[in-house]
């Protein structure tokens, strides 16, 4: 079921992204950036931990659950070794995500030329 | 010519965006990745023995080398044309973002051109989504024990 669910929940949150852009002049880059705000708050209230208990891994893969892992992987650290521990938890989980984007766009990079 | 009158025979010409079926296809494709991440992760579980939190990990890893490899190729572009927010709001958006801004600014050369540029489009996410956390993380510490 999992599977179903991971399907809907991924598809109505880049529904509310499709939305967004079709009815404002927002960008590309101001829907992730407020998605991620969002995914943020949302597990500020330990919501979104709620939401991928429910709804499988495939709540991990918007833009949201980048917000989430921050915030988490700097509250786990925080309670682990006090209020310095927001600054030095921030990336703990993220960073799986942020230098793998890295080290592929620039090997790539290296390999192939921009199309036109 | 006047812009009421500019814009009366426009919005006859420019073909309307069609709202409901950007907003099905956006679900469907976006529900697909969302799939797609929840199969690899069960078939690392159950196949190849991984822990979950490193079947995560790997599932996000491998999305991000297919985005990137597909944006390298140049195909991706054309199908994030077709999908939009689909494929803009999964990781994929994120990898993409990344890799297309060095692609663009290489001819530039190493430092000014792919160095400075790589966080063009990807800075404002990273930006906004520490700030975010910090503010929330914060408040939540504070008041509310972690």
């Amino acid at each position: 079921m999992t599977f179903l669910y991971s399907f809907l929940f991924c598809g109505f949150v880049c529904l509310i992204g499709q939305i967004i852009l079709d009815n404002t002049k927002l960008t590309p880059g101001h829907v992730t950036s407020l998605f991620v705000v969002i995914g943020a708050f949302l597990d500020s209230f330990g919501l979104y931990d709620k939401f991928i208990k429910w709804f499988g891994s495939g709540t991990l893969v918007p833009i949201t659950s980048f917000g989430h892992s921050l915030i988490h992987g700097a509250l786990a650290k925080a309670n682990e070794s006090g209020i310095l521990g927001l600054l030095g938890g921030m990336f703990s989980l993220t960073s799986v995500g942020i230098v793998a984007a890295i080290v592929f766009g620039f090997i790539l990079t290296l390999i192939f030329k921009a199309k036109d | 010519m006047n812009k009421e009158r500019y814009k009366e025979i426009t919005s006859k010409i420019v073909p309307k965006e069609d709202k409901v079926k950007n907003g099905i296809i956006a679900f469907l494709v976006g529900g697909l990745i969302g799939f797609l991440g929840e199969i690899i992760v069960v078939v690392l579980e159950n196949n190849f023995n991984v822990e979950h939190k490193d079947a995560t990990s790997i599932m996000i890893v491998i999305l991000i080398f297919i985005a990137s490899l597909c944006t390298a190729l140049g195909f991706f572009d054309n199908l994030v044309v077709k999908a939009k927010a689909g494929l803009i709001v999964p990781i994929t958006g994120f990898a993409h973002a990344m890799t297309s801004s060095m692609l663009d600014y290489k001819k530039e050369g190493f430092v000014t051109g792919i160095g400075a540029n790589a966080f063009k489009l990807t800075g404002s996410v990273i930006l906004y989504g520490v700030v975010a956390a910090y503010v929330f993380g914060t408040i939540r510490y504070l008041f509310f024990g972690g």
